[in-house]
């Protein structure tokens, strides 16, 4: 499996460390009420098909990428910087 | 009054020679890394290249000038070795001293890049790692910096506290490679 990413070029997998899904960018206000704040802590989605993640290119540049990923086909459609992802 | 003696990372393990493949430990040079504020970059350019008559790298490209070198370290950040950094960096970037932090050693013969292919999940040949190219990988499993110096002759960067794995590892790749014939 290789990673195409934005800053570096297209790399090995091994190069890169797993955080899971993006929510990490979609922090809820401080007041967004107790539903966010459980859905962004503890709830997760476990898509058969596409999903958006958060992988650290450790080895590399150290950037934090957005990658969307297809959980069937593993075929990667999307890798951007998060710092740049982020709406 | 102990008489405390300065070592060089690779001191006792290096230079180790498997045919004509040759590994040694690099000089210490002065070493830090170069970090421009927000929007600062082009600024940074222009003071290193006025201090030091060097240019900041692209990604993935060093400059070098004799004995002083710049590599891209990683995104948004320079490693200026060989040079003390110019006091005016400072106000441009956050600017760390690194000297002792790495071990630095070279590797070199015609088949340095069969060594390197063993170890590194990147394609070091000529044809796509030019010379003055400069990347931020792993090397097993250690993270390196890995520049091409010449035709057949690399420099690579482990931390410090690796130094030994890392002779360990390139070793056994020599000694591999050599092998084969």
């Amino acid at each position: 499996m290789r990673i195409n990413c934005p800053v570096c070029g297209e790399r090995d997998r091994r190069e890169f460390y797993y955080k899971g899904a993006a929510v990490a960018l979609e922090r809820p206000a401080p007041d967004a009420g107790e539903a966010a704040w459980d859905a962004y802590v503890h709830l997760r989605e476990n898509p058969a098909g596409e999903t958006r993640e958060l992988w650290y290119h450790e080895s590399g540049c150290n950037g934090w990428l957005v990658v969307t990923r297809n959980t069937v086909s593993h075929e990667i459609s999307g890798v951007a910087l998060a710092s740049e992802a982020r709406s | 009054m102990v008489e405390l003696v300065a070592k060089t990372p690779c001191a006792g393990l290096l230079p180790v020679s498997v045919g004509d493949l040759r590994l040694e430990e690099c000089e210490m040079l002065p070493m830090s890394v170069i970090m421009p504020y927000a929007g600062k970059a082009e600024a940074v350019g222009t003071a290193l290249q006025k201090a030091h008559g060097l240019a900041l790298p692209s990604v993935n490209k060093a400059e070098i000038d004799g004995e002083t070198s710049v590599l891209w370290f990683g995104q948004g950040q320079f490693l200026l070795r060989g040079a003390a950094p110019d006091a005016g960096l400072s106000d441009l970037a956050a600017v760390t001293e690194q000297s002792d932090a790495w071990a630095v050693v070279r590797l070199s013969g015609a088949k340095a890049v069969d060594v390197l292919a063993r170890l590194v999940p990147v394609d070091m040949r000529l044809s796509a790692f030019p010379e003055k190219s400069t990347v931020r990988t792993d090397l097993m499993h250690m993270m390196a910096s890995i520049t091409r110096l010449g035709h057949d002759s690399f420099q690579i960067m482990v931390f410090r506290s690796m130094a030994q794995t890392l002779v360990h590892d390139l070793k056994g790749a020599m000694e591999a490679v050599g092998a084969r014939g």
